[in-house]
């Protein structure tokens, strides 16, 4: 009786998981998504546990634990600014238990027919997304360098080992006894995940992270087909569409094709022979700035990547605090591929106390530029070049965040240095841009320092 | 139907379903969206438990699914916590001071 209740719980368990993602549309119900969510795995995990086939309990108690004491001190110690990464560990996680699933399901069974086809892409997507997560990892913990890595031939070497490893895989569907072969079936994928990374440059994370989201669940998906689970395919579909979702909004946002993140390997084409003019620009000190952003009525602050690098979200929730409480309307414009995942600048900036109604998207934030006095850019650059204007740059077409139409530009970088397109900001030459040099943390709590001087004064 | 057609009834139903739901969450919770989807993709723990229990398991069988319930589990707490922890940030004006 007991052993036959499971498909009930799954049930159950697949009608949780689809109201948990209906509930993350709005952030009043989200946190409502999460706690069904968990009620959804419990109920999944209760269920198998129940199932009759299960009959030893020790390994999977002691794998528990092992993986709750490794997965608690993950949630509750990691910082805020390691989501990506931490996101890009999960992804590598979750594809690995899907491929050695899949391998441990073949050693068992030798299935023919469906279940093979089922567990071969359940393999295949598996270990080439554990390699290239792992990649990503590396990358956005700057172990290893961010820039794409290219060689000759490269497309045709990483499309010939994919396709060596598809047709491995299908001389293991047609006859699964080959159990030589299969090594190399492994190997090849997981090579295969390491070269599909190893060109993609940084600003670049945002897509491959959702489009490995994506791999993740699709591979869970297959397992679902092999298994014969129902639970298993609706969990894993969800998953497998809300990346490529994610990852289909990251590439509008770049005006880019899924083709040319993957293989255009991006940023490569240094102009630096091109730009050899010296041109003028204006800079200004914290002072002068704090002057400014004081007779302001309307401010709008555009992050990016260099925030986060630098860790001055905190140091703009107090700009944000001080300006606010000096009668300034201030707000943050968030552009979708601002960071390095999608969301990454919402979450640093609700990690630092922004009530996130001040956090505008681009579409919505566009129209105020016009009528807005100080667009203050802090980390970004290609996400307010207006060269994605123009037909031949290398940008062409890229959504932006019109900033160029405020009154004053100001912009806090470090130096002059290129962004990741490698292309010249014309937005920083122009007669109403201030640049900021220094680094983002420290130049944002001295303007600070000037606003709390000058409001004890007044 | 074969039960591997209702199989990918079942899967195309989901796609899409997945899509519009996707769809319609606001991009300042992408972040946190992703790890919930990430923690419910855990949900591969299923297969590796029924390989892990198995009555008839070899040595390596079992410690291949030892391991995907190990790689699970960590996606499984971790995720949900996180999530949780990303949305408690996450305030409205005015929320933020009590």
């Amino acid at each position: 009786m007991m052993q036959s209740i499971f498909p009930v719980l799954y049930l159950f368990a697949a009608a949780s998981f689809i109201l948990a993602i209906k509930w993350m549309s709005s952030p009043t119900t989200a946190r409502r998504g999460v706690i069904i969510g968990e009620i959804g795995m419990l109920l999944a995990v209760v269920g198998t546990l129940l199932r009759a086939e299960v009959v030893s309990y020790q390994w999977i108690l002691i794998a528990f634990f092992i993986g709750s004491a490794i997965g608690v001190p993950i949630a509750y110690y990691m910082p805020m600014t390691a989501v990506p990464q931490r996101t890009a560990f999960s992804h590598a996680c979750g594809a690995l238990a899907a491929a050695l699933i899949g391998a441990a399901e073949y050693y068992r069974q030798m299935p023919h027919g469906v279940v093979m086809i089922a567990l071969i892409v359940e393999m295949l997507l598996g270990f080439l997304t554990f390699t290239a997560s792992m990649m990503a990892f590396g990358k956005l913990q700057e172990t290893l360098p961010q820039r794409p890595i290219t060689f000759r031939g490269q497309n045709v070497v990483n499309l010939g080992i994919l396709i060596l490893a598809i047709a491995i895989g299908i001389a293991l569907i047609i006859s699964p006894e080959r159990t030589w072969l299969f090594p190399i079936f492994a190997v090849l994928s997981l090579a295969f995940g390491v070269l599909l990374i190893i060109p993609i440059g940084g600003a670049d994370m945002p897509t491959v992270i959702a489009l490995l989201n994506s791999y993740a669940g699709l591979s869970a998906s297959a397992m679902g087909f092999a298994f014969d689970n129902k639970l298993l395919i609706v969990a894993g579909a969800l998953d497998g569409s809300s990346g490529f979702i994610l990852a289909v909004i990251m590439c509008r946002a770049m005006n880019r094709s899924f083709s040319n993140v993957m293989f255009g390997a991006f940023g490569t084409i240094q102009t630096s022979t091109k730009q050899t003019t010296e041109r003028p620009i204006r800079s200004a000190t914290a002072e002068e700035a704090a002057e400014i952003l004081d007779s302001a009525r309307k401010v709008v602050i555009i992050p990016g990547y260099g925030m986060a690098v630098a860790q001055a979200q905190h140091k703009l929730r107090e700009l944000h605090d001080i300006l606010t409480k000096r009668g300034i309307e201030v707000s943050f414009a968030i552009h979708p591929v601002a960071g390095r995942m999608p969301g990454h600048m919402n979450v640093l900036l609700a990690e630092a106390d922004v009530p996130y109604d001040r956090l505008i998207e681009m579409d919505d934030i566009n129209p105020e530029f016009a009528r807005t006095d100080v667009a203050l850019i802090i980390g970004a650059n290609d996400v307010v070049n207006p060269a994605a204007r123009e037909k031949d740059s290398p940008i062409a077409g890229m959504p932006i965040l019109n900033a160029f139409e405020a009154q004053t530009v100001m912009v806090i970088k470090r130096g002059m240095s290129p962004g990741f397109a490698g292309i010249d900001n014309d937005l920083y030459y122009m007669d109403k841009t201030l640049m900021l040099f220094g680094d983002a943390k420290t130049f944002v709590s001295s303007i600070v320092k000037e606003l709390n001087a000058v409001a004890a004064a007044s | 139907m074969s039960s591997y057609e209702v199989a990918i009834w079942v899967f195309m139903l989901a796609a899409f379903l997945g899509f519009e739901l996707i769809r319609r969450v606001s991009p300042l919770l992408h972040t946190p969206l992703m790890s919930l989807t990430n923690a419910i993709s855990a949900i591969a723990v299923v297969g590796a438990i029924l390989i892990t229990g198995a009555k008839e398991a070899s040595m390596l069988t079992r410690a291949l699914g030892f391991t995907a319930v190990v790689l699970s589990t960590i996606n499984v707490v971790s995720g949900y916590l996180i999530t949780d922890r990303m949305l408690k940030m996450f305030k409205k004006r005015g929320a933020e001071k009590k």
